[in-house]
């Protein structure tokens, strides 16, 4: 299955991963629209540190513990994927405090979200936006 | 074929029933249920009191669960004994079921305390099951003053979950700060005072000595008129089943790292059990839904057969209230222990890291919760602090703090 790797020795830190994240979730058509002046709840997030810079997301990880610890059973992985299930999310947090990588967050409305690949997106054109719009090729989109 | 047979229906029976079919997709499963109901999040009941889910969305897991796991479930039964050397159940109907290979997962009952005219109170409740919840729902009204005794995890969400349906909510405990099992007075007084801050009245050090029909005359003398009396003070692990079977037992079931009892065949999981602190070493009770999920799964793999070790649970919380969260884990060793501790207070929002022999043991966060999750990770695998850049983490958990090979691992291979 293909997943989101990131190398931090092409990551330039320029952010654009977080912005294309978030308008690739927005589901509105148009990235002025739909980002201008707005707080953005990326699912990817850039950290810094000296001259290092890097990307985190999901890491959909083998035996998740968001899933396993998920108080509502909203968290499930499917076909490698795992989802939360936003009708469900009660917005306890509990996932916040046991993912390893710090990749899941609350969104505007305070569930959980997280990195999904962006399926289903329609602003996204098949593979996940932070990829695409990676100008240095930092984030891939691969088997491994 | 294995005949499983899981005497429960909560969460630690749905990580059971997955455990044993990642293992074995054949073999007859057998799940006897006490509630007539299908499994559904224990925790969410105060949420569905607050109308953040409903009587569909609470259901842990889908429809199709039991058909899909090949499960049968018998709802409305009761199991009454286990017979260790016939490996049978015996259920309150009379009958008995089979079994090569048994998990309790009885989880616990509330501990309501013997006080002096109980009786004389109509309108009194435990806070534990979804048919708690709705015959609470049924009773009140936005006329009722509720009375909730215990200012503990269970009784503060209930609080919450209440507040906005009746007119005032009072909360007393005998000790002298709320969530005293997860926060130090400092930090209780700041989650206190939030409550208060939206509508929650509380009376601590203090409780009921005796009920006169819808009053309580308090220890320190004072008297609280109430329309609903809540009873909330903790959970005493069922373990009348695997004692009475000749099986170890502390306050809670004894088991090991695979989850096996001191009984051949009969494995625990989730509320009912006892296990090591991994934070601590102490051995305790950490009723808690994650940890009831990895027990129970736990369980169900070793259960088919394969080979799987918890034995790294340790308590956490994720807890908020009107809009005010805080995370807990581990243990939080004081000076006179020889821990340190590192503080950062701003307004309402506080952190706390405690450390002990070079290793983060335990942590409070209110306000400021972000990415708490790689704290956690560091308590789970014993990272020592030496292999870090604490001074960034003291700041704030990030994965910057650690080495570029562990992250090359992290985001750049499969985990």
């Amino acid at each position: 299955m293909k997943r989101i790797f990131v190398d931090e020795k092409w990551c330039l830190g320029c952010r654009l991963c977080e912005y294309n994240c978030a308008y690739s979730n927005s589901g509105v058509v148009g990235m002025s629209k739909a980002l201008k002046g707005k707080k953005i709840y990326p699912r990817i997030r850039v950290e810094e540190k000296g001259d290092t810079t890097f990307a985190v997301s999901c890491r959909h990880c083998e035996d998740p513990m968001c899933s396993k610890s998920c108080i509502a059973g909203a968290i499930t992985k499917k076909d490698g994927i795992v989802r939360v299930d936003q009708e469900k999310c009660v917005g306890c947090l509990t996932c916040v405090l046991v993912c390893p990588y710090g990749a899941i967050a609350p969104g505007e409305n305070g569930t959980a979200q997280k990195c999904e690949l962006c399926i289903g997106n329609s602003n996204s054109s098949g593979e996940p936006a932070c990829v695409g719009g990676c100008p240095n090729k930092a984030i891939v989109f691969e088997e491994r | 074929m294995k005949r499983y047979v899981i005497i429960g229906n909560g969460t630690a029976a749905v990580g059971c029933i997955e455990g044993i079919r990642s293992a074995d997709t054949d073999g007859r499963i057998v799940v006897i249920s006490a509630e007539e109901r299908r499994v559904y999040s224990r925790p969410l009941i105060s949420y569905y009191l607050e109308g953040k889910t409903d009587l569909e969305r609470i259901n842990y897991r889908p429809d199709n669960f039991y058909s899909d796991n090949k499960c049968e479930v018998l709802y409305g039964k009761k199991a009454v004994s286990i017979n260790s050397d016939a490996t049978s159940v015996e259920l309150d109907g009379g009958e008995t079921i089979e079994y090569d290979e048994l998990c309790v997962a009885t989880g616990s009952s509330p501990f309501v305390p013997p006080i002096e005219g109980a009786d004389s109170v109509k309108s009194k409740f435990s806070f534990m099951t979804l048919d708690d919840a709705l015959k609470i729902e049924k009773s009140v009204n936005k006329e009722s003053r509720v009375l909730i005794v215990g200012a503990g995890l269970i009784g503060l969400k209930c609080a919450e979950g209440l507040k906005d349906r009746v007119k005032s909510v009072v909360v007393c405990d005998l000790a002298d700060r709320v969530l005293s099992s997860i926060l130090d007075d400092e930090c209780a007084a700041i989650m206190q005072s939030h409550l208060e801050d939206n509508g929650v009245s509380f009376m601590l050090g203090d409780s009921a000595v005796r009920f006169e029909g819808n009053a309580a005359y308090m220890k320190s003398g004072k008297t609280v008129d109430f329309d609903a009396l809540v009873t909330a003070v903790g959970v005493r692990p069922n373990i009348s089943l695997v004692k009475d079977a000749g099986g170890k037992c502390g306050r809670g079931v004894t088991v090991d790292g695979r989850m096996a009892t001191s009984i051949d065949s009969i494995y625990a999981a989730g509320d009912c059990i006892e296990s090591r602190d991994a934070s601590c070493g102490d051995v305790k009770i950490m009723a808690l839904l994650p940890n009831a999920y990895m027990e129970g799964r736990c369980a169900g793999i070793n259960m088919a057969g394969g080979d799987c070790r918890f034995d790294d649970a340790f308590p956490m919380n994720s807890i908020g209230f009107f809009g005010l969260h805080a995370m807990t884990a581990g243990s939080y060793f004081s000076e006179k222990d020889g821990g340190e501790t590192f503080e950062i207070k701003k307004g309402k929002s506080i952190k706390r890291l405690f450390t002990k022999d070079g290793y983060l043991t335990g942590f409070i966060l209110i306000g400021e919760t972000e990415r708490a999750g790689i704290y956690t990770s560091m308590i789970r695998n014993r990272t020592p602090i030496a292999s870090v850049d604490y001074e960034i983490l003291k700041n704030s958990p990030k994965l910057s703090a650690f080495d570029a090979d562990y992250r090359r691992k992290a985001l750049g291979g499969v985990v």
